[in-house]
């Protein structure tokens, strides 16, 4: 790893007293979308109220913003067609209170022409991309905390609470402090049975859990131009895991060709100047990164797969909005296939969308899993927030892509859980262990 | 105002499951019914042990990360923590427990001990460790946040203002 040190002092107060003396420096991508939605020459430090193009809540958060909405006397949203609801993280209701949020949720989109996701629709942080809601160049924030997610394409997205998330369906705006910028190159080149998921789980490792806390993440290098749309997801989806409020990426011809066919807005792809400053740049060389796994419980307790070969597990989870799109039910099905899930391990799948859900059985994918003996459920976050579908027993080890291993995350705090891709997931449903997956890439 | 209450100090990275389990927010809206989980993970004492008198919760640093739950603030609100302590914050339960009217303060807790008897005055500024006799610096709130918890919060401040006026 090499690290440039920081550039400046606290980036505003420092370019205010300078603007006078010297021509200011370029602006990252986080420095532009905030000066285009706010109508200022916005730089880090500054804050600003932003126009946002869209607002999502969750069945966890929506309930309490529909509450604060109520609270401050506003009966309808600022534009229904930039306002949607997801009914995901505990999808369909297992109990009652559930279920009467949901109906919450139903009624509120009724009364307001906002966008419903119903069960069975998937994880919002695939349908918001994947249904065209949010395009390259825009700002929209989420009551979500992997909102994030939307910067691999291009979108500065970030996870927000549920009074902030009814102020912005209010107005249409909300309050930011203009992020400072962290920019990580990853260079050389993927080894075979390496994934997107190990190099963000790579990254927690180096730099931890409060690493790029109040900054946004730029991802750049020859390493993130040669992965797929999918695959970048997963890389920004985990940028909060370090703290961070945004982990962008430039969009390039892929993004524009993943986005054909996705409803009617523009792209506006927003790249960063030559000369944008940022706070810190990390250099990392890819070809040295192998598959990473991180420990209980912390995001930013993690080890080359190496060091925890041989764990035994009982229960492997391959889906969330962090790995549950095609690529990587595809990934895991090329390594089952034809093979079994070992006797002493339940395999629990979830597709990251009812889209994906269909792609992957007219693939082949689902049948595969499903043969190799993968239980699958609702496209949905159950499992990983521990609500259904999937709570481990007393002591047991479970493997999962998701995004999180807190004690209790999914649902019992006497269960641990190790996170990594959805090669290392599959490679270690076959052996009732974790398994490094090089094995199955020659 | 002046809040007087015992400390109740626990260590770094506290997330928000820690506070509020996912399988417990998923359930209802009903912050007095979900308090009694608070900081369930860490302490399953804690809401026993702060309910009757108040307390302050003490932490290290990069309190609140993860999940961006408004439950985190409130169940602590409701399980009458006073004020949160911590060396640093992450960002939305920051955000959130403004917004909320939970009061957060950035200060060093190497200077607090658990249990003890602590004075915030958060108009003047400053945070009183009667136990060890000193008085601790506490960051000023961004002039932002100052503004929305004068005005009562977000919500109060919509209302007064029919929008942001910042």
């Amino acid at each position: 790893m090499r690290v440039t040190p920081e550039l400046r002092p606290s980036s505003a107060s420092f370019l205010r007293e300078q603007r006078s003396v010297i021509p200011l420096p370029g602006k990252t991508i986080a420095e532009k979308i905030f000066s285009a939605h706010s109508g200022t020459d916005a730089h880090a430090g500054d804050i600003v109220v932003a126009d946002v193009d869209f607002v999502m809540g969750q069945d966890g958060t929506s309930p309490l913003a529909i509450r604060a909405l109520e609270r401050m006397g506003v009966e309808k949203v600022f534009d229904p067609a930039k306002v949607a609801l997801v009914m995901d993280h505990s999808s369909p209701s297992p109990i009652e209170g559930v279920s009467a949020l949901h109906t919450i949720m139903r009624e509120f989109g009724k009364k307001t022409g906002a966008k419903i996701y119903d069960v069975g629709c998937g994880v919002c942080h695939q349908l918001i991309p994947e249904a065209g809601h949010v395009v390259p160049g825009d700002l929209m924030v989420g009551c979500d905390s992997h909102t994030c997610t939307y910067g691999a394409v291009n979108v500065f997205s970030t996870g927000v609470g549920s009074t902030d998330g009814a102020a912005a369906m209010a107005s249409g705006k909300l309050w930011f402090k203009v992020p400072d910028s962290m920019k990580v190159t990853y260079e050389g080149a993927l080894q075979p049975g390496v994934f997107s998921k190990d190099l963000i789980l790579y990254l927690a490792g180096q730099i931890g859990a409060d690493g790029a806390t109040y900054e946004a993440i730029e991802f750049h290098g020859a390493v993130i131009d040669e992965l797929s749309v999918d695959a970048r997801m997963t890389i920004s989806n985990m940028a909060i895991e370090v703290g961070a409020k945004a982990g962008l990426m430039k969009a390039d011809a892929k993004t524009l060709a993943w986005y054909a066919g996705r409803g009617e807005r523009v792209p506006a792809p927003v790249d960063p100047d030559a000369d944008a400053v940022y706070a810190k740049s990390l250099t990392f060389d890819a070809t040295a990164i192998g598959p990473q796994i991180a420990k209980p419980h912390a995001v930013d307790n993690v080890s080359p797969i190496e060091e925890v070969v041989g764990t035994p597990i009982a229960q492997g989870y391959l889906g969330t909005c962090t790995n549950g799109r095609l690529e990587d039910l595809k990934i895991a099905a090329d390594i089952l296939r034809g093979k079994k899930v070992h006797a002493d391990v339940r395999f629990i799948v979830a597709a990251a969308s009812k889209q994906i859900f269909l792609d992957a059985m007219e693939a082949g994918y689902i049948r595969d899993l499903v043969e190799a003996g993968a239980i699958i459920v609702t496209p949905g976050c159950g499992p990983c927030v521990g609500t259904h579908n999937g709570v481990p027993s007393d002591g047991e080890n479970v493997i999962s892509t998701a995004n999180r291993n807190f004690k209790g995350r999914m649902g019992n705090s006497n269960a641990f859980v190790y996170l990594g891709s959805p090669a290392t997931v599959a490679a270690s449903v076959i052996e009732g262990k974790i398994t490094d997956p090089r094995k199955y890439f020659g | 105002m002046e809040i007087t209450a015992k400390a109740f100090k626990y260590g770094d990275d506290i997330n928000t499951d820690y506070i509020i389990s996912g399988k417990y927010k998923f359930k209802s809206t009903d912050m007095e019914a979900m308090a009694v989980h608070a900081m369930e993970e860490l302490d399953p004492e804690y809401f026993n042990k702060v309910k009757p008198n108040g307390g302050f919760l003490v932490a290290g640093t990069n309190f609140g990360m993860g999940s961006s739950r408004e439950q985190a603030p409130l169940v602590l609100i409701h399980s009458n923590t006073k004020a949160v302590l911590a060396m640093t914050f992450a960002r939305i339960f920051y955000r959130n427990a403004i917004n909320t009217g939970l009061p957060v303060v950035e200060c060093d807790t190497d200077l607090i001990g658990d249990g003890d008897e602590l004075v915030l005055d958060l108009t003047g500024g400053v945070l009183r460790n009667v136990t060890q006799g000193i008085d601790i610096a506490i960051k000023p709130l961004p002039p932002v946040m100052a503004q929305l918890l004068a005005d009562g919060g977000l919500v109060e401040h919509f209302k007064k203002h029919g929008g942001f006026a910042l």
